[in-house]
């Protein structure tokens, strides 16, 4: 691809530059190995990671840092299964005091079966976090109006999902997406629900800043196969969009000029 | 040293000797303190403090440290 084709303005998130608009999560991989080298074909410079008791009773060291370098990644916490809001504001507290930087992947779950997020406790622990200084991108739904508060409330990204968390059911309401993007100034980062290429390539197009996955490359058949077309598919994704699409014709028209009489 | 005391420790007891220090645990425990952040009785303890933080009786510590996730 040429240097001209691909030019874009900076994917910025709290006046940090990011070299790649893929986020990867580091969750449910088989194997740390295979977890590594699927993130380095995506081409990712952020990665997500948990917070969680050490497991005492191992003797096999699992955290993720013994197969992860913080100096290759930019490290973005989460708060994945905080279901209140002081939960939520405790982990994050945790995550900060790990050392690397004070970002958050803010997400306050509130149901079990969908896992789809509490947006008023989100709300109300990114009112808090922000105000401790926490550089919050705020996981929600693709509700308009939640987007809007969260980045009245400070948010330096608001991530609205494509489709429940690990479902794999792709981008579902494009047209709330693209409703965000256009009414929100933070970076929108579509987060959880995207499960294969086409599905990035999609969301992209939508015009929104970024894309975060987990499952969609950690529970392909390959990882790091899938890996590789997810950062293809974003880059795709997003020059579509700036390159704005045809319009949509319900009659043919031909592409070839038409015979002389 | 004389004797031990029991704390919580990520939610089960633990007997561990009087006046060990957070480092000390850590060591018995074969862990890296860079890698782990401590909650003593639900406050975080900055790592400057490992050396110097003893536990009584009773404390609840939590060990927490990053691992794959979304």
């Amino acid at each position: 691809m040429s240097k001209q084709a691909s030019a874009d303005t900076p994917f910025v998130v709290g006046s940090r530059e990011f070299a790649s608009r893929l986020i990867v999560g580091t969750g449910k991989y088989p194997d740390n190995e295979t977890m590594v080298r699927a993130i380095r074909a995506s081409g990712t410079d952020m990665v997500t990671v948990a917070v969680r008791r050490v497991d005492l009773d191992r003797t096999r060291e699992e955290g993720i840092l013994h197969h992860l370098d913080p100096r290759e990644f930019f490290l973005l916490a989460n708060t994945a299964g905080c279901y209140t809001a002081d939960d939520a504001i405790r982990y994050a507290r945790l995550a900060r005091a790990a050392g690397f930087n004070e970002w958050l992947k803010l997400e306050v779950i509130g149901d079990e079966t969908t896992l789809l997020p509490d947006t008023r406790a989100t709300l109300d622990a990114a009112r808090v976090l922000v105000a401790e200084g926490f550089k919050v991108m705020a996981y929600t739904n693709e509700d308009l109006i939640t987007a809007l508060r969260l980045e009245d409330a400070g948010c330096v990204a608001v991530m609205p999902l494509a489709s429940p968390i690990g479902s794999g059911l792709g981008l579902l309401n494009p047209y709330y997406v693209r409703a965000i993007k256009e009414r929100c100034d933070v970076p929108i980062v579509v987060d959880a629900g995207v499960g294969t290429a086409s599905d990035a390539c999609l969301t992209m197009e939508q015009g929104v800043d970024g894309v975060l996955m987990n499952t969609a490359i950690a529970a392909a058949r390959d990882p790091v196969r899938m890996a590789a077309a997810m950062r293809e598919a974003v880059v795709a994704g997003r020059l579509a969009y700036l390159a704005g699409r045809m319009p949509v014709r319900e009659v043919a028209v031909p592409s070839s000029p038409p015979l002389p009489e | 040293m004389d004797g031990t005391v029991t704390i919580r420790l990520n939610g089960k007891a633990r007997e561990v000797a009087a006046d060990i220090t957070v480092s000390g645990l850590l060591d018995e425990l074969g862990l890296v303190p860079g890698m782990v952040v401590v909650e003593r009785n639900r406050e975080i303890l900055a790592r400057e403090s490992y050396a110097t933080v003893r536990l009584s009786e009773g404390d609840r510590l939590e060990l927490v440290h990053f691992v794959g996730g979304g």
